[in-house]
Parts: structure tokens; C-alpha cells; sequence
């Protein structure tokens, strides 16, 4: 009884010089830490990650989005945050895209052209308002034209809601612009 | 440093003393509070603070800013009175606590036959500062968190007392600095080596008496959110918090003084002995804050009534067998 | 507040009112919650207690009420896969099967093996997941700062593993009715062996640092005992039930998926009590790990999702129940459908709200600190129980 008694109480205290030697062998090790903002997280961890959304550009034109206006991805999107203006150049009319019944289509993720169109469109808008997405991937995985992709910015962060209503075409000319730019330099 | 005991008047000695204490007092929450932080976050493999300054040095005084700016908000219903001098009970007698403590050779305040009988009795006045903190709050954790805390602290106090005994008889004093005197330089002169016993038992109290986890319950935020400071904002909390680690150094600076050969060391004996035995005691506090789960009260207490004062009674008597035969 | 004219008492909010406190003198009504360090979010509990003794105990619910199950009805069915990463964040992955599974069985749609290999892999991640978390969270409650840390530490391990895939660190929204929106690479699968690899002696560290540390085994040892008849009234599931010794997992019962074709035991414990539940837990993280290895080895080729999966389905007419294992316990969806492309009716079956109804009856008569302890041990997740 006593000697049971005693033995649980050793063992005890050799649980807790345990518990110390791990936790002072851990002491000793390096930190963990990544110092946001002086170091982030390397690209290739990011692999995968879904940031807000962003327009796929042409191939052969870098400042039009391979957006076709079908309206697919504003009606399937859950949060609705997606608002998108096409019009037909033919008929130089404004078109607000009429909700696109979706039938029971066997989806095919191969398929990321665009099929072929009688008039031309244009996109006059393409608004995102990412306060309230929820990054399902729902209208990057449906869009049939394959112009939408997630875009990789982490960091973003702002005091203000407004911040995050964003302008993708106005994105996308920018990062058209900056492409150009590079490949100036890099001819150059 | 100076040489106290060659100011001719003991007010002025006293004075300095003082003054001396409260900037050691302040300089050591500030530094005692970035230890605790950089420990933990070593021992969670983190950087803890690190913007403020290089490394987060100047982390503590930005605290302390914060804690002195904020606004001292008394609850409704609260005794305002009590309420308020709750940390001021918990902190003043932490002061006088370093009067007799010798920090070096000539680096006593007031040398007195009876030092260690003051500090212990000053450092138990911090239960009726907790009590009234929790009691007169109006918040029903704070209650809880004082009743616990009554209860730990008179509990730990029979082991603390009884566990320094021994040391009494061993050295036939109770004046601290003569206490350091008769242990030698070498580690194997000093108390702890007689007394590993006692020296388990004290600073296991110690761990108790200024509620360190893994004996935190008074202010258990995962149970009573914060126990007996629930309600304090600014200083108010900010005393408490310096009173805790002041009590700390207390403990440390006795255990260190008793057991450790205090400002004696094997090379230049003097007071950076003593504070690198303090400190070292201090990091031991720490570390075992970040390493152990929290006990439960009834537990708590058994371990006080069924463990510490039966062996801590023992002790006293194999040490006064000894001692006499 | 006393109101004369109605002669009623009117402090306090509906719930204190009606909580009346037994007409002894020495009893403390006690408010743990909505906001209270160790409930882990909003969910309130009221208190009677007698010294730190509990007599009685109430948990008040719907804090965080999002009407998920409103919300159902509303949007498509495709349109209602984002909610299921929310209901229970922790293990959201299982919520996403348990819904594409209804709807799966509804329609008669066929998965591809590759994706079901694929779902049991990140499933049993996402569980691995939830249970560090718990365990950190459950040492916190009990007052240990650190192991929070070191859990979290793999948690970040899985969480890359898992956005690779998936794109999301927390709430995933990752399969999709017929397969799942991505198919894993080479990477997915080298990184997985690799973290099955260093979990297992990190299992041992944590085994030495809180398993067998004394001071845990006194906090959960006895605490909390939970009896067979209680978990029957109740309806609890997962580890809360297996920690009292009742060999029920919803993988092994019911089994749905290829886990019939996985090699894994349902650990269980007999002493009923927080520590049975708690190793109950720790064993599922290795038979995870198990699970994990075998599903990476056995993998097949082929699409990760079928070719025949709707865009927008409309499935016909009727009513489907389908319950996965979640890492709280048996997660169930109910879907009825009209035969239009929204539900008809959607109902979440999440097992934290009947674990949680237990706890007045296990509470009575404990510590304070002891229902602090129990409360972890349930692992509840507040927003899975208001939904
Ligand atoms: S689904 Fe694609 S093509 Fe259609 S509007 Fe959206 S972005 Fe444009
Ligand atoms: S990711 Fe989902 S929520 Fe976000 S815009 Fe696309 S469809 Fe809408």
C-alpha cells in the first residue's frame, strides 16, 4: 500500500523533470516565427491558395480578359459579389447578361475555350466586391471561358470595406501594364 | 555601489534604502516582465516580443505606459475605498520586504536580528490585499478567486514557515546577512546541501505563496477569467502585477540567501552573486509556469496538508536530532 | 430590478429569470459564458454553485446562430457547398462529404475511386487537425500555456498541405458533388508522407510532456464520468462515446466511402472518465496517421471527378440521410428535395449539441475547475452546435 503510494508519487516527479527537459530542450531550439512584415511566406508555399479572384487576360492581348460576359460565374457565385457588364459591339447596345440557365451540362474542366461567338463582345465592367466571397471556387471551376483564376495576394489588408470592392479589368490593365513594362526592360 | 553602512545617520540609510528599493523594484517588474515573455516564447519556439526596440527590449516600458495612460475604471456597486487600496496593500508591504535583504557584503538597508521573521510577516500581509481586491470588486469570480486564494495562502504558509526552521537551528540566527556568513563560497558549504529537503519545500511554496503556476488558482483565467484582478484596468492591475513579481523576488532572493550562500560565490563574492542566483531562481519560476498544467484546489491543498507539513515536520525533527547529538 | 405592478422579477435576461436559484441562502448564481475564457466561443453556461460545488448546471445556446439551415433552403444546391466549411470549422472537411454524400446518394452518382481515396486522405488530415487543436485548447483550459503552441506548430504543417489543394487554411470548400474541385500531385503526396513521418515522434514528445505528466492524469482521472445510459438519452457520438467504452464509429458501422477497404481500429477506452476520452482522442491522431499511409499507398489513377458530375444538379424527388465521422462525432445531413435545384429541407445533425446536452447531468455535483475540464473534454464547437 505504502510502497504503491510511494512509487506513484516517484513516478510523479519523474513525469514532471520530463515534462521540464522537453520543454527546455524546445528552449533551445530555433524559433518558428516568420517576422511578417520583414520576411513572408515564399511563393511555392503558396501553391494552391485562393486568393480573391482575377480576369485571365487573352494570349493574344494582354488587356482584354478571355471573358465571354455569359454571366455564369455572378449567377453561381453564393455570395453574390460578382457584377458583370458586356456589351455587343455589333449592336452597340448595352446589355445587362441576362442569368444564364444553366442546364445539366456534364461539366468538363478540360474545356477552358471560349465558344465561338457571331457578334463580339465587350466587358464593361467586371466588379468583385470580396468582403463578402467566401472563395468557393464555384465561378473559377464554372467559367467556360477559363477566365477567371485566383489571384495570390496574402497580404492584403485595409481599415476600410471599400478596399475590397474591387475593378478587375482596371486590375488586369495593370498588371498588362506592368507586364509590357517588364518585358520593355527585359528586351532592353 | 556604495557602501550603506557608512552613512553616518540610519534615517538617511533608510531613505536611500528606499529609494534604492522602489527603482530596484520598478527596473526589476520591467525586466522580470520581458524574461517571462522571451522565455515563453523561446519555450514555444517563438520570438516573443520583438518589435519594440532591438529584440522588444523596450516592450516592458510601452506596457507600462499603456498600463499607466488607461483609464481606472471602478465597478458599479464596487467599495470604492477598498477597492482602491487593495493594490496598494499588495504592493507597499512588498517594499519593505527589501529592506533586510543583503545584497552584498555592505549592501544591507537594515540589518536586524529578526530580518526573516519581517519578511515573512510583511509578504503575508498580501492575502488581505487580495482578499479586499476580491471582495469588494462585486464580481463573483473575484470572490471565488479570493476564497481560493485565503485558503492557498494560509495553507502554504505552515510549510514556508516550517521548512525554514531547520535553517534557524542549523545557523542559530535569524538576521540574513548572518545567515549568508556562515555558508561558505563553494557550492558544497551552502545550506541546500544540508537541506535539499527544505529547500524543495520553500520554494515550492514560494510557487504557492505568489501564485505561480502551476498553483495559480487565484487568478485562473481558464476558470475564474481572472480571478481576484478581474476588475482592475490600469494601474490598479498594473500594482498587482508588480506586487506578484516583487513577491517573486522575495521568495527567490530568500531562497537564494538561505540555501544558495546569497552573495557568496567561488570568484569575487559580492551582490552580482546574488542577483545571478535570483535570477536563476526567477528563470526556474518561469520556466515551470510554461510547462505545467494548472492543479486543482482540493489538490492544492492536500498536497499542502498531506505532503509538505508532515515531511517539513520530520525534517525539523531529524535536523534538531542532529544538531544536538 | 423588481417590477411592482407585475409583482415579477425582472433582472437579468429570460434565461437568469428562469433559472431560479433553489430558495437555500449559500448558493451563487454564476454566469460562465457568453464570453468565458474556457468556452471556447459564445456558448454561455449557468451556474448554481455552492462554494466551488456545482449544483446545477445550464447551457444557454444561440449566440452564434447563422441559420445555416435556413440558408439551405434558399440557395442552390451548389451554391450551399461554401456553408458546410462553416458549420463546423474545425473539421469542415467532413461537413463538405457529409453534404456532397447526401446529395451524391440522391442523385445516384457515382465517385471515382481516385477521389474517394482522394476525400479520405484529407478528411483524416482535417481530423488529425481538429484534434490538435483540441488538445491545445483542452491544456489551456487546464492551464497549460505551451502545448497550444507546439500543436499549432502542426497544425500550420497540415494547414499547407491542405491549402495546396484546396486553397483555404480554415474553412475549406474542397469536394464537390462527384469528386472533389482538385485533383493532389506528386508534392500533396511527398509532403503527406512527410508530416505521417514527423507526427509520430512529435505523438511521443506530447505523450511525455501531458500524457503522462502527474498533475494532467489528477486533473482528468475520474472526472467527468459519463454512463451508457447517459449517452444513449443524449444521442453522443464520437470520442465522447468511445471514451466510455461503446465501440460505435460511423466509418466502421456504416461504413461509406473505401473506408471497408483501410485497415484501422476504433479505439476505445473503459474508464468513462475525461483521461478515457482524452486517450481515446490521441489514439485517432495515429490511427489517422494509419489510415493516411495505407490511402496514399492504395491510391488508383483516374479522374478526381466524374465526368458525369451536374453543374447544377436537381436531383429527383425524395429524402436522404447520409452521416460521416467527424472528429466531434457522427456528422449527418438530411436533404429533402422537391425535384427543383434547391432543397426542399435541409437539416444538420451535429454531434457537439448532443454532447453538449449531457453536461448538466455530468456537471452536477463537480468542482468548478472539474467542469472547466469536462467542458474541454467534449470538445464542443460553439458555432456547430447554434449552427
Ligand atoms: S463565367 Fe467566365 S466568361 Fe462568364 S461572365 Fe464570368 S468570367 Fe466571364
Ligand atoms: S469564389 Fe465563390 S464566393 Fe468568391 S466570387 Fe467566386 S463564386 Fe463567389
Amino acid at each position: 500500500m505504502i510502497g504503491s503510494k510511494l512509487k506513484e508519487t516517484f513516478d510523479g516527479v519523474v513525469s514532471l523533470l520530463i515534462g521540464l527537459k522537453i520543454t527546455f530542450k524546445n528552449f533551445l531550439k530555433p524559433n518558428l516565427t516568420v517576422h511578417y512584415p520583414r520576411k513572408t511566406v515564399k511563393p511555392e508555399e503558396l501553391t494552391g491558395y485562393r486568393g480573391h479572384i482575377e480576369l485571365v487576360p487573352k494570349p493574344e492581348n494582354p488587356f482584354v480578359p478571355r471573358c465571354i460576359g455569359c454571366g455564369l460565374c455572378r449567377d453561381i457565385c453564393p455570395s453574390g459579389c460578382i457584377e458583370v457588364r458586356s456589351k455587343r459591339i455589333a449592336e452597340e447596345k448595352e446589355i445587362h447578361t441576362p442569368h444564364f440557365g444553366l442546364q445539366d451540362t456534364p461539366l468538363d474542366l478540360t474545356r477552358k475555350v471560349a465558344p465561338p461567338q457571331k457578334t463580339k463582345i465587350e466587358i464593361v465592367s467586371f466588379e468583385l466586391n470580396y468582403n463578402y466571397c467566401s472563395l468557393c471556387g464555384l465561378c473559377v471551376q464554372n467559367c467556360p471561358a477559363g477566365s477567371l483564376r485566383f489571384s495570390k495576394d496574402i497580404y492584403l489588408a485595409s481599415f476600410s470595406s471599400r478596399d475590397f470592392e474591387f475593378d478587375l479589368l482596371k486590375r488586369l490593365e495593370k498588371q498588362a501594364q506592368a507586364r509590357l513594362k517588364e518585358e520593355e526592360e527585359w528586351t532592353k | 555601489m556604495i557602501d550603506l553602512s557608512t552613512i553616518p545617520s540610519p534615517l538617511v540609510q533608510i531613505v536611500i534604502g528606499l529609494i534604492g528599493v522602489l527603482a530596484f523594484v520598478g527596473l526589476n517588474g520591467l525586466v522580470c516582465v520581458y524574461l517571462e515573455r522571451k522565455v515563453a516564447g523561446h519555450i514555444q519556439r517563438r520570438p516573443g516580443p520583438f518589435e519594440v526596440g532591438p529584440h522588444g527590449i523596450l516592450q516592458p516600458l510601452a506596457d507600462a505606459v499603456k498600463l499607466v495612460a488607461k483609464q481606472m475604471i471602478t465597478p458599479k456597486g464596487a467599495d470604492p475605498i477598498l477597492y482602491w487600496a487593495a493594490p496598494l496593500i499588495s504592493f507597499a508591504p512588498a517594499i519593505a520586504c527589501f529592506l533586510p535583504l543583503p545584497f552584498g557584503p555592505k549592501l544591507q538597508n537594515v540589518s536586524i536580528n529578526v530580518g526573516l521573521i519581517l519578511i515573512l510577516a510583511f509578504s503575508s500581509l498580501n492575502v488581505l490585499a487580495l482578499c479586499l481586491a476580491g471582495w469588494s470588486s462585486q464580481n463573483k469570480w473575484s470572490l471565488l478567486g479570493a476564497a481560493r486564494d485565503i485558503a492557498q495562502s494560509v495553507a502554504y504558509e505552515i510549510p514556508l514557515l516550517l521548512s525554514l526552521l531547520p535553517i534557524i537551528l542549523l545557523t542559530g540566527s535569524l538576521n540574513l546577512a548572518e545567515i549568508t556568513q556562515t555558508q561558505g563560497p563553494w557550492p558544497w558549504q551552502w545550506l541546500v546541501v544540508k537541506q535539499p529537503l527544505a529547500f524543495i519545500i520553500f520554494f515550492v511554496c514560494v510557487f504557492a505563496e505568489t501564485n505561480r503556476a502551476p498553483f495559480d488558482l487565484p487568478e485562473a483565467e481558464s476558470e475564474l477569467t481572472a480571478g481576484f484582478h478581474t476588475e482592475y484596468s490600469g494601474m490598479g492591475f498594473g500594482l498587482f502585477f508588480l506586487a506578484e513579481y516583487s513577491y517573486m523576488v522575495v521568495g527567490c532572493a530568500l531562497a537564494s540567501i538561505l540555501f544558495l550562500g546569497g552573495y557568496q560565490g567561488p570568484v569575487a563574492s559580492g551582490w552580482w552573486w546574488f542577483l545571478l542566483k535570483v535570477y536563476a531562481l526567477l528563470l526556474v519560476m518561469m520556466w515551470v509556469r510554461w510547462t505545467y498544467p494548472r492543479v486543482r484546489f482540493d489538490q492544492l491543498l492536500n498536497l499542502a496538508w498531506k505532503w509538505f507539513i508532515p515531511l517539513s515536520l520530520l525534517n525539523i525533527l531529524i535536523t534538531a536530532l542532529v544538531v544536538k547529538l | 430590478m423588481f417590477d411592482l405592478e407585475l409583482g415579477l422579477d425582472l433582472s437579468g435576461d429570460f434565461y437568469t429569470r428562469h433559472f431560479q436559484p433553489t430558495p437555500s441562502e449559500d448558493t451563487l448564481i454564476l454566469n460562465m459564458g457568453p464570453q468565458h475564457p474556457s468556452t471556447h466561443g459564445v456558448l454561455r453556461v449557468i451556474l448554481e454553485i455552492d462554494g466551488e460545488y456545482i449544483l446545477r448546471a445550464e447551457p444557454v445556446l444561440g449566440y452564434i446562430h447563422r441559420m445555416q439551415e435556413k440558408m439551405g433552403e434558399v440557395k442552390r444546391y451548389e451554391q450551399y457547398l461554401p456553408n458546410m466549411g462553416r458549420v463546423d470549422y474545425l473539421h469542415a472537411l467532413a461537413w463538405n462529404w457529409a453534404y456532397v454524400g447526401a446529395v451524391e446518394r440522391l442523385m445516384g452518382l457515382e465517385v471515382p475511386k481516385r477521389a474517394e481515396y482522394i476525400r479520405v486522405i484529407t478528411c483524416e488530415l482535417n481530423r488529425i487537425n481538429s484534434h490538435l487543436l483540441w488538445w491545445g485548447a483542452y491544456l489551456l483550459d487546464l492551464g497549460a500555456f505551451t502545448p497550444i503552441m507546439y500543436a499549432f506548430q502542426d497544425r500550420e504543417i497540415v494547414m499547407d498541405i491542405l491549402q495546396r489543394v484546396s486553397g483555404s487554411r480554415l474553412t475549406y470548400c474542397y469536394y464537390r458533388f462527384g469528386g472533389v474541385s482538385q485533383d493532389i500531385d506528386d508534392i500533396f503526396i511527398e509532403k503527406t508522407k512527410e508530416f505521417c513521418a514527423y507526427l509520430k515522434p512529435r505523438l511521443k514528445m506530447y505523450k511525455d510532456l501531458v500524457t503522462d505528466n502527474i498533475i494532467l492524469r489528477k486533473r482528468v482521472e475520474d472526472i467527468g464520468i459519463i454512463e451508457e445510459e447517459t449517452l444513449r438519452k443524449y444521442g453522443a457520438t464520437g470520442p465522447v462515446l468511445r471514451g466510455s467504452g461503446i465501440k460505435y464509429d460511423v466509418r466502421r458501422k456504416e461504413p461509406y466511402s473505401v473506408y471497408s477497404e483501410l485497415d484501422f481500429e476504433i479505439p476505445t477506452a473503459s474508464s468513462k472518465d475525461a483521461l478515457g476520452r482524452y486517450l481515446v482522442r490521441m489514439q485517432e491522431i495515429e490511427e489517422s496517421l494509419k489510415i493516411i499511409e495505407q490511402a496514399l499507398e492504395k491510391i488508383p489513377p483516374g479522374p478526381h471527378i466524374s465526368p458525369q458530375a451536374p453543374r447544377r444538379p436537381k436531383p429527383p424527388r425524395g429524402e436522404v440521410y447520409f452521416a460521416v465521422e467527424g472528429a466531434r462525432g457522427e456528422i449527418g445531413v438530411n436533404l429533402v428535395s422537391d425535384g427543383s435545384a434547391y432543397p426542399y429541407r435541409v437539416k444538420l445533425r451535429s454531434p457537439s449539441f448532443s454532447n453538449l446536452s449531457m453536461f448538466p447531468e455530468i456537471a452536477k455535483g463537480t468542482l468548478l475547475a472539474d467542469a472547466v475540464s469536462i467542458l474541454g473534454s467534449l470538445d464542443l464547437v460553439i458555432p456547430e452546435i447554434d449552427r
